[in-house]
């Protein structure tokens, strides 16, 4: 297998790494993106969606969404705006060529997943508990901050973290249209016929993206508080749920 | 009114997004490319359902196997598409077969799932039912369980392939994207007519294929509508 030798040797030589255009710097790029496109899908989608989840309306659309978003390529959204007059394929700084094109196209990306999500969550809270927290005295606000949302938060969670999974894969997505990221090494790789550092681009991808879904589901763990000590009022007190 | 003649929509000196002229002008092209489009998608989602079902119901019989594909296909799943096709490249070469796999493989994680919740929804009583009506496990599942797990299946079905017709675009890596061919050299020459008639086709094939599903779906359960 020459591909896999010249693999291995792309991934060993220091200047695929160093220096700019190189790895380290697209590794930086992509995580920028990754980052920014979820943090701004994250402000916009998530206290629209909570706030539906609380009234209980707006299933439709949240449902629609994902639906929709779904059925539309991520590559054909960014074909269309990076051919487009404005964002166009300009530098934005750090963010590279067709930065705000690739950044515009990943945060629609990542809004379907967290808007169906805390819907979900919120709308998967437990009859009895809201009336209990109704008919405690609680006010909307505080029902929804002290009851709704910290039962809603794995689910809500859960969310998050695959939307940071999906941008960061498709993040690569930008390479095709000779965008920012770590798929120019891939698509590099490939135009230039030098399968060898096109693999070694798709395994540092790869490893980052499982990196990445560990993390998450490590954190999204610890937003369980159930998990981490036994009920005391179940029956099975040693059993593992 | 110019004596001149207009240049049509797709000129490079008007460049517009849409263009009936350039449809009708290029219509073999477009017509190949939505038929590769087509043929990718089809057979991925077959390949994805033949590979599913066996290890779904492997995995329902054997709780330690379960663990083991449900984490597998997960795993396979945070593989961003652009990096899996040059993974499955050093065995299967620069084809369309590669495309195929790599698009399976992603349908395998959506349809193991939705086949064993599916399956998990069926009543006990009702698969007890059939065990004492003399039904061998075999014909049991043939004929009483996946009927009733038809639904959640074929909502399966169609995530997979709806998601399935927007991931083949990338398939482009390798030559093999069917409509994401068309993107690719129209982002690269600037072509809007090409780049939104490609997106539009896309996203209206994956409409029609899941249309389709839907109706499948009612052929095949009769009994829901009752």
């Amino acid at each position: 297998m020459n591909v896999l030798a010249d693999t291995w040797a792309y991934l060993r030589d220091p200047d695929s790494w160093l220096g700019p255009g190189a790895m380290l710097d697209l590794l930086w790029q992509q995580l920028l993106l990754t980052g920014t496109a979820l943090a701004v899908a994250v402000a916009l989608g998530l206290p629209l969606a909570l706030w539906l989840g609380h009234l209980g309306r707006g299933g439709f659309v949240a449902i629609n969404v994902s639906a929709v978003g779904r059925a539309v390529p991520t590559f054909a959204l960014l074909a269309i705006l990076v051919a487009a007059d404005w964002p166009g394929s300009d530098t934005l700084g750090p963010y590279g060529r067709a930065g705000l094109a690739t950044l515009i196209a990943l945060t629609l990306f990542a809004l379907p997943p967290l808007i169906t999500n805390a819907y979900v969550a919120m709308t998967e809270v437990p009859a009895d508990v809201k009336e209990a927290a109704r008919g405690m005295g609680m006010t909307g606000r505080q029902r929804f901050w002290r009851a709704e949302l910290p039962l809603a938060l794995p689910l809500v969670l859960g969310g998050v973290r695959l939307a940071l999974v999906q941008v960061w894969a498709t993040a690569t997505i930008a390479a095709l249209v000779a965008g920012p990221g770590l798929g120019r090494v891939i698509t590099d790789g490939f135009y230039r016929n030098d399968y060898g550092q096109g693999l070694a681009g798709a395994v540092v991808v790869a490893v980052v993206a499982l990196v990445l879904e560990i993390v998450a589901a490590r954190v999204q763990r610890l937003s369980r508080p159930t998990d981490r000590r036994p009920d005391p009022l179940s029956v099975n007190p040693g059993r593992e749920r | 009114m110019t004596l001149l003649a207009e240049p049509s929509c797709y000129s490079r000196l008007r460049n517009d997004w849409w263009c009936p002229e350039y449809v009708v002008d290029r219509r073999e092209e477009i017509l190949d490319a939505t038929a590769q489009h087509l043929a990718l998608t089809v057979s991925a989602v077959l390949l994805g359902l033949l590979l599913a079902v066996p290890l779904a119901l492997l995995a329902r019989r054997v709780p330690r196997v379960e663990a083991g594909v449900l984490g597998v296909t997960t795993g396979i799943y945070t593989i961003p598409s652009l990096a899996l096709f040059p993974l499955l490249l050093p065995f299967t070469g620069l084809s369309a077969t590669t495309v195929v796999i790599g698009l399976a493989l992603y349908a395998l994680t959506i349809l193991v799932r939705a086949i064993l919740d599916g399956l998990r929804a069926v009543p006990d009583d009702v698969r007890e039912s059939a065990t004492g009506m003399g039904y061998s496990p075999g014909r049991r599942l043939l004929r009483v369980e996946l009927p009733l797990a038809l639904p959640v299946l074929m909502a399966g079905i169609r995530v997979a392939t709806v998601s399935t017709v927007a991931l083949t675009t990338v398939g482009a890596l390798v030559s093999y994207g069917g409509l994401g061919n068309l993107l690719v050299t129209g982002v690269e020459e600037s072509f809007r007519a090409q780049v939104l008639t490609a997106s539009v086709l896309c996203v209206l094939l994956a409409f029609a294929l899941d249309a389709l599903l839907v109706l499948v779906q009612r052929l095949l359960t009769p009994w829901v509508r009752a």
